[in-house]
């Protein structure tokens, strides 16, 4: 018999009208890592949730080792030996790595005596799992990796289990996602239980040992890693085949559309975030900036879409300049033919708490034809959302459902229609697929390809390479703030990671 | 996980769980009447009856509740756009400048709606500019406004101190109060719109300028939801850096807002100076501005919200001070305490019914699907 650490039985949950998991079954054995795949919006997070009590299930059953348990909240969740690391991190920002460790977990009322014996075991912990951190380091001056390794390190010392991660390599780098692994693998041969929400197929396909598959709140699959293929999993997510390969033709660059020249950008503490960069962009064509988060790509989106101040440089847009180093105003160079898919869809291209309709004006809301004088014209404004869910096939095709609850790759939908609709002269993207199931990257990459082949420039920026080298027709890598080098689409990986750690660069900037 | 609570229908979130919470705040404050040894039940009446037993109690509720109206909706305003201001005491206090100008310049030439819509424009302005530069030096220098509008409520009570003393004072007159105004700087009262439900006015100063409120309820209601400043400003509101990526300035935001906040404030002074006492007195704005926040934290920064609010709170004071007058033992104070009750469990203790009300709602809700089912079946 094999052991189970986990079962669930006939998990019910509905938002309102939204049926979020329908009568799920899944049985998680001990001493694995068991993957869970589904679209955007599938019930992943909230199954997840309903185990470590964030929400009760409407009906169904909880069993950890074979005995029924009632999770109310996460405290009965850590005391049935369950941890979890959220997507988004729940950490204290100005405590220090030990005393987040301990929030919630004091033996004593006295600190002191607690803190010496944190402290002891947390290196045990460090030592036993491979995961180093400074424990007297202020979190907000961690960079999300360790950020990350502290979550697991919290649930690790409250003595889980069963670990739960919840897309936890969205944020990583792919140097950071390795290790994250091996910890992983190591959490294993402990026997302890991983569960693992990716929506990156070859993560699933490295690491775990069984995966299911939800689609539309229900469990439709459960396969052994070693026995399935990405092309099975992806249509077992999707319902239909799903293209995983870009199919794009040749690019056929016009005219110069933007040109950056000697760009340079400083952040609040006066540290070059980007420096001195040069390069230009065609119509037709697109131009993929890869390089490891954090080395000044998205000051350098910042600063082109006029929403950062460059100390010095200048850039170009139709030939005419963008006043990057004082008043470049986002929305004046919008009418100009510039559009901007930010990196950060929460905080920065979408107000969550606005209805749909009203995010998908953001930013063209001086336009005429939303406008009746200083008014807007409501029913204008839900006709255009309500044709742009059309074609988009955003879902649920409300205008004025709350955008909050979209999943995640919808809501990107909607940034995505709002931008390309208007046919701008120039496209710039951050990190257009992030956390987007397997359907919706296909349909993204495709809009893309198909801006690209209208004569658009497209400057994309994304943290995957996979990515850019799919979508790219020119790859530029940026490390330290600075390009330093410029490859083809079918340079390797290898040659490119090294770029990206800055290692090739210095020696071609050196010639 | 942004929203933990479940999505509830209309009714239950803006009708049952405000009832309950106020429920629960009076449940609360009549165990302190029981505790100062008297009858909460006995209490609990004169308070509505003094509030609405008469059409004159009724009138003075409205009344009060009408500046609490303006109050409120300043206070709302500003929360869309981010913005706490807290200085609508302030603003409410200079606007009564305006007021008082239009009326001393007019009011033995013209009729009172001529001398009314320039007093409108009067209090709106000064109202505005005394928001203005908490505003800009939020906008410019980095102030923040909590402080500044907090600072500007002494400044305004000071410079009216020396304005009521010295420059609106009449020759000879000991009270620190202007001259009374002639009949063109008195608001006719509504006595006919309580006729229609045959109730009498009586003496309370029940006057058009809650029709004012009620028409600033709608203009507040239009800016916010329909029109582009108002998106810009709920944009601001919820997310600066999406405003920022939107193109909207901030500054400029932050000062509009403002002097529309302020502008909302200062028009507070036309009910009580043209209203009720046909002249401007010391310290004629009584706490209504933080009352406003009150008001605005109840009716969640909605006009729809905001008039009940201001009708309740108009209750409290109307029928708070009948209690005191009824039950000796009963002072002022406590009625003070009754209205903190309301405040702590309408406004701050919001959510806390909340978790069981939903479930509830959503076991009773299941139940009644699965009706539906098997009777489909
Ligand atoms: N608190 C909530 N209120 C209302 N609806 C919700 C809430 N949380 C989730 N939903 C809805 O439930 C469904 C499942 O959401 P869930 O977050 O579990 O999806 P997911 O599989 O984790 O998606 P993603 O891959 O985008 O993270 C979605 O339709 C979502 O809109
Ligand atoms: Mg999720």
């Amino acid at each position: 018999m094999d052991n189970i650490a986990i079962e669930l039985r006939g998990i019910d949950k509905s938002f309102g009208p939204v049926h979020a998991n329908k009568n799920i079954n899944l049985k998680v054995r001990k001493g694995t890592i068991h993957g869970i795949i589904g679209e955007n919006g599938a019930g992943k997070s909230t199954l997840m949730s309903i185990l470590y009590g964030f929400y009760q299930a409407d009906s169904g059953e909880i069993l950890v080792d074979g005995k029924p348990v009632a999770i109310r909240d996460p405290n009965a969740a850590i005391a049935a030996g369950i941890g979890m690391v959220h997507q988004h991190f729940m950490l204290v920002e100005n405590f220090t790595v030990l005393e987040n460790i301990m929030l919630g977990a004091e033996d004593s009322q006295i600190l002191n005596k607690g803190i010496a014996k944190a402290r002891v075991e947390l290196k045990r912990l460090e030592r036993e799992y491979a995961l180093e951190v400074d424990p007297d380091a202020v979190i907000e001056e961690l960079p999300v990796g360790l950020q990350q390794r502290v979550e697991i390190l919290k649930a690790l010392y409250r003595r889980a289990d069963i670990l739960i991660l919840d897309e936890p390599t969205g944020v990583l780098t792919p140097a950071e996602a390795d290790h994250l692994f091996r910890v992983l693998e190591q959490l294993k041969s402990q026997g302890k239980t991983v569960i693992l929400i990716t929506h990156k197929l070859r993560e699933i396909m490295a690491i775990t040992d069984e995966v299911s598959v939800m689609r539309r709140g229900e469990m439709v699959a459960t396969r052994t890693t070693a026995e399935t293929s990405v092309e099975e999993l992806a249509e077992l997510m999707v319902g239909r085949r799903v293209l995983l390969r870009v199919e794009k033709g040749e690019a056929k660059p016009g005219e110069v559309k933007l040109a950056v020249e000697g760009l340079t950008v400083k952040d609040g503490r006066g540290v070059t975030m980007v420096d001195n960069v040069s390069f230009n962009l065609r119509a037709g064509e697109i131009v993929g900036i890869a390089g490891v988060a954090g080395n000044g790509q998205s000051e350098l989106l910042e600063a082109i879409s006029g929403i950062r101040r460059a100390v010095s440089g200048s850039v170009l847009l139709n030939g005419k300049p963008i006043d990057v180093t004082g008043r470049a105003d986002p929305s004046e160079l919008r009418d100009r033919g510039l559009a901007h898919v930010p990196e950060d869809r929460h905080h920065v291209g979408l107000v969550l708490k606005f209805e749909e309709c009203e995010n998908a004006i953001l930013g063209y809301h001086h336009d005429k034809r939303y406008l009746n004088g200083v008014f807007l014209d409501v029913d204008a404004i839900r006709k255009d959302a309500e044709k742009r869910i059309g074609e988009y096939d955003i879902r649920p095709p409300n205008p004025r459902l709350k955008t909050a609850n979209f999943s995640g790759g919808n809501q990107q939908k909607i940034v995505l229609a709002r931008e390309m609709e208007r046919g701008p002269d120039v496209l710039i993207i951050g990190q257009p697929t992030r956390g987007v199931d397997v359907g919706a990257i296909e349909f993204i990459h495709k809009r893309i390809i198909e801006m690209r082949d209208q004569g658009k420039a497209v400057l994309l920026v994304s943290v995957e390479l996979d990515e850019i080298r799919a979508l790219s027709d020119r790859i530029l890598v940026m490390f330290a703030g600075r390009v330093v080098g410029e490859r083809d689409p079918d340079a390797t990986e290898g040659e490119l990671g090294l770029l990206m750690a800055g290692v090739e660069g210095r020696k071609e900037a050196a010639e | 996980m942004s929203t933990p609570y479940a999505k509830l229908p209309g009714w239950v979130e803006y009708g049952l769980i405000p009832l309950i919470n106020l429920a629960v705040a009076f449940l609360v404050a009549g165990l302190v009447v029981l505790l100062v040894g008297e009858n909460p039940l006995e209490a609990a009446y004169h308070l509505i009856n003094g509030a609405f037993g008469r059409g004159e109690y009724l009138g003075f509720t409205l009344y009060y509740a009408t500046t609490f109206i303006f109050t409120g909706l300043a206070v709302a305003v500003a929360f869309h756009a981010g913005l706490f201001n807290i200085g609508g005491e302030g603003q409410a206090y200079v606007g009564g400048i305006g007021v008082a100008l239009a009326c001393l310049w007019l009011d033995q030439t013209m009729p009172w709606f001529v001398v009314f819509p320039l007093a409108i424009l009067g209090s709106a302005f000064f109202g505005a500019a005394w928001a203005f530069l908490p505003g800009w030096l939020q906008a410019k220098r980095g102030s923040h406004i909590v402080i500044t509008t907090i600072m500007f409520n002494f400044i305004a009570s000071s410079l009216m101190v020396y304005l009521l003393t010295r420059v609106l004072k009449p020759l000879g007159s000991m009270a620190p109060q202007t001259r009374t105004f002639a009949e063109g700087g008195q608001l006719p009262k509504l006595d006919w719109l309580l006729a229609i439900f045959g109730l009498n006015v009586g003496t309370a100063p029940f006057n058009v300028s809650f029709l004012l409120a009620l028409v600033a309820a709608f203009c507040v209601w239009l800016l916010i939801w329909r029109t582009k400043l108002g998106y810009e400003m709920r944009t601001m509101g919820h997310s600066p850096s999406a405003a920022r990526y939107a193109g909207m300035s901030e500054s400029r935001i932050t000062v509009i807002t403002m002097m529309i906040s302020g502008g909302l404030a200062g028009m507070m002074a036309l009910n009580p100076i043209m209203g009720e006492q046909a002249r401007m007195q010391l310290d004629f704005v009584q706490g209504a501005g933080f009352v406003g926040i009150a008001v605005a934290l109840m009716g969640r920064s909605h006009p729809a919200g905001i008039i009940p609010a201001a009708v309740l709170f108009g209750m409290l004071y109307q029928g708070g001070a009948e209690i005191s007058f009824e039950m000796p033992s009963i002072s002022r104070d406590m009625i003070v305490i009754i209205q903190g009750l309301v405040i702590l469990f309408a406004g701050a203790l919001e959510n806390m019914f909340r978790p069981a009300i939903t479930r509830l709602f959503t076991m009773q809700s299941r139940r009644a699907a699965v009706v539906t089912q098997t009777k489909g079946a």
